[in-house]
């Protein structure tokens, strides 16, 4: 146990010195989300009708939620990118611990998604965004935000590990995210969305995790969403780990 | 550690889908030996490799390594092998240095003692001027060079040497060859698989050599090369059109039957001592101009014709890199 905890931290300390190195994956983290929010703020907000709050109050919780699902694919990428290149046969002859490989990479999402969380946040309150809560309750959501990054890293880590090219991870993770993460309440309110449509985004997790975070920046009614927010971040760890692990042992021969 | 073999594998099998790349390999390694593992791409080289590393599990048959065996005990073997290949497995964001700290640490070393060895290795590697560069600035022998170095990274006395040289220039070959040279002063225990002839000549004590999955020889390369009987007789002559009366004229100084090539006749000899006097007198009895002729031991590029039934160099350029999984 010793050995996985200094062995993930290994690990995560690796990918996040070669980040600065790798500016391709950087304009993913930083440039990108800026874009999306300048977007959606001026050319989709104008149309898009919000009851109880202006829409750059409404959007920003959902567009950092959309956008931590995104951190992870820097683990997908990344793992993909390790194994093409013999770099997990290394690490597996190693006297290391076998999920610290995976461990540190979701934990290294952490940081880079801490890093565009920042760069959104202050995009957001250039444009206009305002917290309507106290200074814990945004606290408390910043850390929300992270958890289920977290969590989603490893979704993105089993399709990492799923796929056999850098390219396959794109569209992959980009077939599994967009409807996820627009089929939500991220961008419009879901009552506005045609039946069918309306109830899938009512039990979908990013809608969960997106009310739990305007119930602590904006003041929305919680309806249990915090805690609702919470289990579905331990249940897609509690699934997705072990089989990212299983995939890990077998992807890369044994 | 033990006193017996460093490496011994019995029976083992690995099938890939339909493609068995293992099937029933039987090998022994003397400690402090280097054994080359001769074979075209697609014998079973790599897969071998791979399952002496703990990295792939085998269908059937047991192999172990230091005494460990390397399913039931391959954390334990982890410990104690160390693994290069023909795919420089560095992280090239990564600078040399923090590539060979970040191995050390995963050893369990603490992060000074593992910068300090690290600095040791690069300096035997002669990579000194690049320790600060990330490795996707290095050249391709510059990089397999640390790719060696984090196989050594915990002294390990078992190491594992996939193709180092494959795709690397002459210059690059030769000082990869004069490191691994040094390691087995030092007593390291070395499986160097290989599709180069020259390399398993040079490098290994004892060649294996396998192809379709299977050991189908063993022994120094001087062994292998008397299998092939003793000295060549090759013969130049001034005319082709010769070559018939040639080979009836050197038949006698053979078992087999010589063999004609254009203008070119070989004899297998069986006495080395005047053969070259007597072919002379043999061929001016019956009156054939010779150019040029020569007696030379069987190559191992002989030695692998004979064996497998085809060159070593001409299955393996045809056909992609040999990589299972």
């Amino acid at each position: 146990m010793r050995r996985l905890v200094s062995d993930t931290l290994i690990i995560a300390e690796r990918n996040v010195i070669r980040l600065p190195r790798a500016p391709e994956l950087l304009i993913g983290f930083t440039v990108q989300p800026i874009m999306f929010v300048l977007l959606f703020r001026y050319v989709l907000g104008g149309a898009i009708r919000t009851p109880g709050y202006s829409y750059v109050d409404f959007l920003l919780p959902g567009i950092i939620v959309q956008n931590t699902a995104f951190g992870g694919f820097a683990t997908a990428l990344g793992l993909n990118d390790d194994m093409r290149k013999g770099l997990i046969d290394r690490f597996r002859s190693l006297p290391m611990s076998r999920a610290a490989v995976l461990a540190g990479r979701t934990l290294s999402d952490v940081v880079t998604n801490a890093l565009s969380l920042t760069i959104l946040l202050v995009t957001g309150v250039i444009i206009g965004f305002t917290f309507h809560t106290s200074f814990l309750h945004a606290v408390e959501g910043v850390g929300l935000l992270l958890l289920f990054g977290y969590a989603f890293s490893w979704v993105l880590a089993f399709i990492g590990l799923l796929v056999s090219s850098p390219e396959t991870v794109n569209s992959v993770g980009f077939i599994v995210v967009f409807p996820l993460t627009f089929i939500s309440s991220a961008f419009v309110p879901v009552a506005s969305m045609p039946s069918g449509l309306r109830q899938f985004a009512e039990v979908n997790p990013f809608t969960v995790v997106v009310d739990a975070m305007r119930h602590l920046w904006l003041g929305a009614p919680a309806h249990n969403s915090v805690w609702g927010a919470v289990a579905w971040s331990l249940a897609i760890v509690a699934v997705f780990a072990p089989l990212a692990v299983a995939r890990y042992r077998r992807a890369a021969g044994g | 550690m033990t006193d017996g073999p460093a490496i011994e594998v019995r029976g083992l099998t690995k099938s890939f889908g339909e493609v068995r790349a293992l099937d029933g390999l039987d090998l022994t390694a003397t400690q402090g030996q280097v054994v080359g593992l001769l074979g075209p791409n697609g014998a079973g080289k790599t897969t071998l490799v791979r399952v002496l590393a703990t990295l792939l599990k085998p269908d059937a048959g047991v192999a172990h390594v230091l005494g460990l065996d390397v399913q039931r005990e391959a954390g334990a073997l982890r410990e104690l092998i160390g693994l290069a290949g023909q795919y420089a497995a560095v992280d090239e964001n990564l600078t040399g240095l923090e590539n060979l700290t970040m191995v050390g640490r995963l050893y369990g070393a603490s992060r000074s003692s593992a910068k300090a060895r690290g600095r040791e290795l690069l300096e035997r590697f002669d990579l000194v001027e690049a320790a600060a560069r990330p490795t996707k600035t290095y050249s391709g022998g510059m990089r397999r060079r640390l790719d060696l170095a984090a196989a050594l990274v915990a002294k390990p006395p078992v190491l594992f040497l996939d193709e180092p040289t494959t795709g690397l220039d002459p210059r690059s070959r030769l000082s990869l060859w004069a490191v691994i040279e040094g390691l087995v002063a030092e007593g390291t225990t070395v499986l160097l698989t290989t599709q180069y002839l020259d390399e398993a000549d040079r490098l290994a004590d004892t060649i294996a050599v396998i192809d379709r999955g299977c050991l189908i020889a063993e022994g120094t390369s001087d062994e292998l090369k008397d299998r092939l009987g003793g000295e060549r007789l090759e013969v130049s002559l001034d005319e082709a059109a010769d070559s018939e009366v040639a080979v009836r004229a050197l038949a006698a100084m053979s078992d087999e039957l010589p063999t004609a090539e254009g203008r070119l006749v070989r004899v297998s000899v069986r006495e080395r001592d005047g053969a070259i006097v007597e072919a002379v007198r043999r061929l001016s009895e019956v009156e054939v101009g010779v150019e040029d002729l020569a007696l030379r031991r069987p190559t191992l590029d002989d030695v692998f014709l004979a064996l497998t039934g085809h060159g070593a160099e001409e299955v393996a350029d045809g056909q992609a890199p040999e990589r299972a999984a």
